[in-house]
Formats: C-alpha cells, structure tokens, sequence
C-alpha cells in the first residue's frame, strides 16, 4: 500500500446519539450532538485551516485558523471549539475569513524556518497550509523577534525537539496529558516568550517523559520529529501491522522506504490503541536489524562444539533425524516441543500440529506456562472460557477499576492511558499491590484503596474481600440466581462467610487493615460498574490459580458481568500469549480449550491431519525439565522462548537442558537457551512475516510482512520444514491456509478468515455464526459455563516462608521501558532508560544492613544467589525487595525456587524467602556465566 | 525409587499435596474427586504412575485426600 495518511477531523468523535441538523457553506449536514462545527465540515469534506486541532485532543482554539461564520452571531469563532446547534448556518471560506487567516498564517511564517527541512519531507504542516491560504511571503520578514536559533535538545534517542520549528499550538502538551496521561511537558513563560518545556525545563531524557510518542505523533510541524524520520525521510509505503510487545496488541503503521522500516506509527483505526503507542512499539523497532541477529542456521553435534553455519535443508534433516533417533531408542514421548507466545497464531498452531501429529504426543507447552495459565484454568472454571471477559473500550463504562497484582503503566502503558483517562474522569480505584506501583498515585490519580498486601496472600485479601460482601448483605442475588450454579454458590457462601475468611481474621497475615478491606469491598460491591484488571501479580503465586477464581467468584456475586464497564480482564504479558494458548498449545488442551481426552475434538483433527492423536495429557515445562533431570526425557524444540533465562530456578533448569541430548531453538538470537542447543534455526520477526496475533481482549491482530525474513524463512515454514524432514507433510503456501484449517477445527474461530480480518480489522473471538462480528463482551446472556460455578477458595498459605536466614520477600515485575528477558529492547536505544537490573529496597532495611544507594548487595535465596546494586526506595515496603529480570546476567531467576502454582505448575516468581548483604564482586555464578561470555 | 520415575519423589509429594490442600475445603467425597480428576486431566500416565506407586508402597507423607484420590485413578 502507499503511504497511508488517516483523515484529521480536527476534534475527537461525539459519543451521543442524538442526531443535530444544520448547514455548512450551504450543505445540509447532520451529525451527533456535542460534533464541533470544524469535525462537521470535515465529515463532509469541507476543508477547514487548523494547526492546534487534532482529532486526538479535545479542541484548544489557540491557532485561531479554523474560525468561521455563523450566521445571527457577532465575530467569528473558532470552528474546533464550536459546537454544532440545529438550524445553524455556518460558513467556512469568505474574503473576510481568508484576510484574517492570511494575516495570521503570515505571523507564523515569521517564525518559522525559510528552509525548514521538514516542510520539505512532508512532516510540517505550516508551509502546505500557507500554500492553501494562499499566502506566499511574509511581510514581516525573518529579522523581528524570533525562535529560529533556539538550540534542538536532541537528548531523547527517539526523537528531537527543536523550538525553532515549535508554533506553541500545545498539541505536544495537550497529547501528554490527554492522550498518555504523564503531564510531563507544559508551556513555560508569557506571550512571544512561550515555549514548550519538558517539566521544569529539563531536557526531555531527563524529564518526566516515558517516550511513548503521543506529543510527536501530535506535532503539526518538524518541532518533535523522530529521528528516523530525520535520517531517512518518510517512508513511501505503509504496511499495517502489530505491535510484537505487550498483550495490548497495538495497530501501527510500518512506513517502508527502499526495503527498509524506517519509522512505526500507531495507527488511529487500531482496535486496541486508537493511535497511542508505548516507547517499545513506538521505537524500540531497531533489533529486528540489530547485527546480533542469526541469519543462518547453525548445527553442531555436542554443546561443547563450536557452531557450524549450514543450509536449512542440513539443519533440518539433521533435526529430523536426531529427533527420530531419539524416539526410537527412548520412545514416543522422550521428545517434545515449546510454542512460542512472540510467534503468529498460525505458527504456533503449526508447532502444537507437529508435535501432535508427528511427534505423536501431547508435551507442547508455551510460555503462558510461566505467566497467565491459572488465568486459563481459574477463569475456565469459573466462567467456562480460558480468557478476559472484556475489550478494552469497555473500560470507558467503569465506575470503579480494581487493579489487581498489575502494573499497567510500566507493563501495559498503552491500556493504562485509556485507564488513567477514565480515572482523572472520575472512576474510583482500588489497587491491590505489595509495592506503590504508577497505578497507586500518578498525575491527577490516587488511590481510593491501596492494599499493600504481604506477597503472598492475595487470596486471603480478596476471600476477605468477598467475606465482606457476603456477610453485609451486598451481593447480588437476582444474578446469581439468574446465572450461577445453586449448589456452588449455596457451598461458597458457607465457605466464605466463615470467619476465618475475615478480613479482621487474615488482617496479620495480610498485612492489610480489616477496615481497609471492608471499605474497599463495600465500593466494589456497591458501585454500578466495577471492572477488573490483573496481571502476573496474581496468576505467578503458588495459588495463583485460586486468586483468579477469587476474582472470578467477585465479579460473579456482585453481577460484574456480561456488559460493557465490568468484567474480569486479565492483562496478558507477551503480544500472542493468549493466541498460543487459543491455539492448543498446552499438553491438555486441543485449539479452542478442548482436552485432549474429549473423543469429539479428537476426532476433528485426526481426521484433518490423517492421524490417530493421543488422548492423555503430556508434558508441562516444568514436567519436561523433571523427566529431562531423571534420564527421560530427551529432546525439545524451542521456538522463540528462553528457558534458561526466564524460567525459575535457572540452574535446575540448566541441569534438565543440559541432560537432553538434542535440543533445537528457532529464535531471532542466540539466547542464554542456546547454550545447551545443538541445531540454531534462525527466527523471523513480526515484520518479516504475515500472520495474527491474539492480544488480552481475545482480539485477533493481522500482522502483515513488510520486509523480507533475515534468516531466510518465517517461522511457520520452518516448523514446516521440520515436520516434512521427519516424514510428516504439512504443507501450506501462506499462513492464511493455516487461519483456514484453524477456522475449519475451531469453533470459537469458525468465522475467521485474512479477508475478514481485513475487512473488519481486528476481531474478538468467538467469531462463528452466532457471532459473525465477533464478541467484544462475553458472557452477556448467560456465564458461558453456564451456569456460572463458584469455587472455594480457601487461603493456603506458600511453603516459601521468611525464616531468621531468609528475612525478607523477593518479588519480581517488569519496567517500562525493558520487555521480558530483554531479548529485544536490549538491542535498542531504550537501554538508555534502564542498563542493569537493580534491586528495590526499603530504607529502613537497607540501614539495618548499612546498605546505600548504588551498593553491589548479595541477594541470596535458598536456591541461589546473585548480584545486583541497590536503589533504596519506599515504592517497596519494609520486609520486601524487587527485581527485574530483563538482563541475563542478573541472574534474578537464579534465586527465585522451584515452588509453583498447585494448579498449572506457573511458577511462584512473586514470593522467594531471601537476604541482602553488602558485597564488592559478583556472585559465583556471575563470574562462571561471565566467562561462558567471554 | 522406581527406575521409571520422572520426577524426584520430594517434587512429587510437593505438588500432590499441594492439589489437595486446596481441594480440602470441599466436602470429603467431592474433595476426592476433584483431586483425582485433576490429576487425569493434568499429569501424564507416567506421572500418576509413580504417584500411584507411592501410595502403593504404604509411606507416608501424602495428604490424606491425595492418598484417597490415588486409589480412584
């Protein structure tokens, strides 16, 4: 496609549905009440100057271009602040208009560079719009009082700013406050002398600024410009495509010029992000070039081997024979393979067919096995479907959001804007969090409740949260009745009135006030639209699926269900997490949620892959490195997944890598995996191959190829080319065959197609005949389980306990600006932010141990130790510490235990007993990783 | 320990008694059954297998409900 430029309508949609008649340089014109004059001449194509309006922000009236006649009015308003009346009459081009236009537009042109370089590539508006207006000098000249030698701050490594090209229009402010919600930038002194600021006159790396793009996207000249677009122009071609970050699934735009990506911009059609982008999906792009990138398989026969380049067609053969060789002398199920959530639906559907029905077994796993599967159990038993209830917009229509063991800004940041923007609207908040996340106190948002609760005990906090509501007479009956099981609610409301599950009772275990809970129970149950929000603070315990269920039981007894501002969303970490789980790639579970041991859904794909499946559950992960340790199990293949980084208890991890005699990653890079890998295939990224990701709203995202594959293939044809290699032919020309067979074998994909896809943009699943748009909410009629089934959720506490040796609780997360194992973003300019994990911890702890800021301190567990330097600070509380895990030799999974969610075998990564002592080098297995490294 | 083991029997016992603590709260036949079709829906043959061995062997050190469950796979 050409470059793609969406139509500005200069002030945002209005919501109402009450229609308003009214004319337009004589057009008859009829638009939603609260439309301002300047949308509804746009609407109709009638063109109206602006520089300060943009259809993203609400209307300023500062650039005074847009103003118009109305007739029976005195003077001429601005048309982005004017809203439409019935009968008005308005006109928008006159000899009046123009002169006052005219005579503006050559004030700005005073103050603006003769030979601006961005009016030449097309990033300024000024000089087009002079053109318009037809006005083709400036009286004034350039010499008068001016901007134009101001200096640039090129500080950001993403963009500049450069006031010389800067109008004042206060898009860029506005934008950081309405559309991203940091209020970092502002407009500093009077008149003539006004000029943009990053807080109080910081640069803008060192201000407040989280880089998320929203004021350069806002900018109507070169003033905020990336610096992409400086070195390489625009791009001149768009590819829509998706962000391959965070589960919000953003929509951009990847310009392309001369087979290259030379800037990514959020699209404003994009179901998820409506435009607004994060700093990773805005321009943390560049390592999908970075020249670490594999392009060539590589093979060697044993670990301590230095690694041979090879064609595909020997690295796949000798996989194939190696892991043939293998079930041979071991057995069927001696081998297995790991899906990964970075990769398309069609891939991973690809990887779990191959295992299935080529390895012959069920050990497929995906990295939801470390994050969101007790979301997958807890809400499928619950709810009866393994995924979030809600789209994103829904959030508009919440009167209270509970944010639950989640840290949008930093992990979701594009979702947390939209969240924050329904808050500073008035929604009330609850937080339950052990640490003050961004979510607790940010610009213009607080807190009604923060439940600063010990690690470990959310499902104490929220039992006694629903004890409230239950023993105060706050549920509610008529939906329960209505929509829940009868038995299930009559045992639960036993269980959970009881008083061990009070709030007073759990109050030492929790560390939170009973009165706390009390209130913050009592707002969510007595609000009209309560919504839900939680992430790995609840699913990565060792109940983590019992806390699921406790917020699925919450939703269910206060009637949060089944309509727009409610529901139960979790926020799901990796772009395709939810697609890979949607896809079957578990070792219980077929595409679309069905166990493998149900004869029905077998059935269908026996008799679309020509096999005979198995019908027992194989192998978890975890399982996997278990049976590996004991002799067992023998063979992987990875794709896109670092086990021996992300995964806990890295050095048993290590031992079951170490312990198979084949292993396989098909990765974009040679990760910490790599290792223990015998055959490396290179990896494609998201923009160098088509496909669909499946972000937290149960939205289905086209990505589209925009580049060429470094290493030669996309994934999906390399999985392909493994499974012929071994004797099992599945064959497709393009991923969109693959979508097909998915639409043919799963129902809750029935209606799904690329063309459909492209019609209607992103769609949530279910899409089938019932739902031929697909369903933005669920459960609306009824619970999809059917009745909805409340389960006892009785608090156990974590065997992983403090002990005099072990006083305080590590608990880990992610930040803003890194992405899981740092895989990517440590292979861009987003290190600038954040070059080494650090380690949190509470002053008062940090004097007990005569630790100070920037200190290397042990951090040691019964598991490992590693170490890090301190950052003293009181977003953590007293007894607990945080990590990050986003760089390898920090070695946070060295410390974290082999203690896991009793339901899934998710990894208890939020609660690991441990101590923190002052130290001068690093940790023994630093040293040992460091000269693996070189 | 059986040489066909797949996992270390202190893992084992861990993640046995960790099902059934949490189906504890249910009453006792419906506890059992739970615990049991658990361990159907979510642990390979070979895993039950040694489970199942475990508890055949007569120790101790699994949750009595576990136990109970074992004998109805």
């Amino acid at each position: 496609m050409t470059l793609l430029k969406e139509k500005d309508y200069g002030t945002p949609l209005s919501a109402s549905q009450k229609q308003v008649a009214l004319e337009i340089d004589g057009r008859k014109v009829s638009v939603p009440e609260g439309t301002s004059v300047m949308r509804a001449a746009f609407e109709v194509g009638i063109d109206i100057p602006k520089l300060c309006a943009t259809d993203s922000l609400k209307p300023f009236g500062s650039c005074r271009l847009c103003v118009v006649e109305v007739e029976g009015r005195n003077g001429t308003p601005g048309s982005c602040h004017t809203e439409v009346a019935a009968g008005m009459k308005v006109t928008t081009h006159s000899e009046r208009l123009a002169r006052l236009r005219s005579n503006l537009m050559e004030l700005y042109l005073s103050d603006h560079p003769a030979d601006c370089p961005a009016c030449a590539m097309g990033e300024c508006e000024i000089k087009e719009l002079a053109k318009k207006i037809g006005v083709k000098a400036n009286r004034y000249g350039l010499e008068g009082k001016n901007h134009l030698h101001a200096a640039k701050d090129e500080s950001n490594p993403y963009f500049t700013f450069d006031p010389a090209q800067c109008i004042v229009c206060s898009r860029c402010v506005r934008a950081c406050e309405e559309v991203q919600g940091t209020f970092a930038l502002t407009v500093e002194g009077r008149g003539f002398d006004s000029v943009i600021a990053a807080s109080q006159n910081d640069s803008f790396l060192k201000s407040e600024c989280v880089s998320c793009g929203a004021c350069v996207q806002a900018c109507p000249t070169g003033a905020l410009l990336e610096k992409s677009t400086i070195e390489h122009g625009a791009g001149d071609q768009t590819v829509l495509t998706t962000c391959a970050y965070c589960g919000v699934g953003c929509s951009f735009k990847a310009e392309v010029k001369a087979k290259q990506v030379v800037r990514m911009v959020p699209f404003k059609d994009g179901k998820a992000n409506a435009g607004h982008s994060c700093v990773k999906g805005r321009f943390a792009w560049g390592y999908a070039t970075h020249p670490d990138r594999v392009r060539s398989p590589m093979l060697r026969k044993k670990i301590t081997d230095p690694w041979r380049e090879v064609s595909w067609d020997e690295a796949l053969k000798y996989a194939a024979g190696e892991f043939k060789r293998l079930q041979e002398k071991y057995g069927r199920n001696a081998i297995g393979g790991i899906a990964s959530a970075r990769c398309t639906i069609e891939e991973t559907f690809l990887v779990q067919k191959m295992v299935r029905a080529c390895f012959g077994n069920n050990n497929i796993d995906n990295c939801a096995r470390v994050c969101h599967s007790p979301t997958g159990y807890g809400l499928k038993a619950t709810l009866g479907t393994s995924a979030g209830t809600q789209d994103f917009a829904s959030v508009d229509h919440a009167d209270v959001i509970m944010v639950v063991g989640s840290n949008p800004p930093e992990a979701h940041p594009v979702f947390a804007s939209r969240m924050k923007r329904r808050l500073r609207a008035g929604a009330k908040l609850i937080v339950i969090d052990p640490r003050k996340t961004g979510m607790v106190r940010s610009p213009h948002i607080e807190a009604d409740y923060h439940l600063a609760l010990k690690p470990g005990t959310n499902v104490a906090v929220l039992d006694a949260m629903a004890h409230v509501i239950v023993t105060e007479g706050l549920a509610d009956e008529d939906f329960i009745k209505n929509r829940c099981d009868a038995d299930g609610y009559a045992l639960w409301r036993e269980f959970i009135s009881d008083k061990r599950n009070s709030p007073e009772a759990l109050e030492e275990r929790s560390g939170v006030p009973a009165e706390d809970i009390r209130g913050a129970a009592r707002l969510y149950a007595a609000a009209g639209n309560v919504a839900i929000y939680y992430g790995l603070g609840v699913s990565e315990h060792s109940q983590g699926s019992v806390g699921v269920m406790c917020l699925a039981n919450l939703a269910m007894a206060t009637g949060n269900l089944g309509r727009e501002g409610v529901g139960v969303s979790p926020l799901r970490g990796q772009n395709n997490v939810q697609g890979s789980c949607d896809m079957g790639c578990f070792p219980h579970e077929l595409p679309g949620y069905r166990h493998v041991s149900d004869d029905a859904a077998r059935a269908v794909f026996e008799k679309e892959w020509g096999v005979t499946l198995d019908k027992e559950p194989g192998l978890r992960i975890p399982n996997m490195i278990d049976t590996a340790v004991m002799g067992q199990f023998k063979g992987l293949y990875i794709q896109g997944e670092d086990l021996a980084q992300s995964d806990p208890d890295i050095q048993y991890e290590a031992a079951g890598l170490k312990a198979m005699e084949f292993v396989v990653v098909h990765d974009l890079f040679m990760n910490e995996t790599v290792k223990y890998a015998h055959v490396f295939l290179p990896g494609a990224s998201f923009l160098e191959k088509d496909g669909c990701f499946i972000n937290a709203e149960r939205r289905i995202n086209r990505i589209r190829k925009a580049v060429e594959p470094l290493g030669g293939k996309a994934d999906w044809e390399g999985t392909m080319g493994l499974a012929k290699a071994m004797g099992y032919d599945m064959h497709y020309n393009h991923p969109s065959e693959i979508l097909d067979e998915i639409a043919r074998t799963t129902p809750s994909f029935a209606g799904v197609s690329y063309e459909k896809l492209d019609e209607l943009g992103g769609i949530q699943w279910p899409c089938n005949a019932a739902a031929p748009a697909g369903t933005p909410v669920m459960h609306v009629d009824h619970i999809v389980r059917n009745p909805g089934m409340f389960t006892l959720t009785e608090y156990v506490p974590t065997e992983e306990k403090t002990t005099p040796k072990f006083p305080l609780l590590l608990t880990t997360g992610r930040i803003l600006s890194q992405y899981n194992v740092g895989t990517q973003t440590r292979r861009t300019e987003n290190t600038i932010w954040h070059h080494e994990d650090v380690l949190e911890i509470h002053p008062h702890d940090a004097e007990q141990r005569g630790i100070r800021e920037g200190d290397l301190v042990s951090l040691q567990s019964r598991k490992g130790d590693t170490h890090l330097h301190a950052v003293l600070s009181e977003r953590v509380q007293p007894g607990v510490v945080y990590t990050t895990f986003h760089f390898a030799e920090s070695g946070a999974n060295v410390v974290t235990t082999e203690y896991s969610d009793w339901a899934t075998e998710c990894p208890e990564y939020k609660v690991t007993a441990v101590e923190v002592k002052l130290t001068h080098k690093l940790s023994n297995w630093q040293e040992e990783r460091s000269k693996d490294h070189g | 320990m059986s040489s066909r083991a797949v996992m270390s029997e202190d893992r084992m016992l861990h993640k046995a008694n960790q099902i059934a603590l949490n189906f504890a709260p249910y009453p006792q036949a419906q506890a059992v059954e739970k615990i049991a079709d658990h361990l159907r829906k979510f642990w390979t043959p070979p895993m039950r297998e040694q489970l199942t061995a475990y508890v055949n062997s007569g120790r101790e050190g699994l949750h009595a409900l576990a136990v109970e469950a074992v004998k109805n796979l």
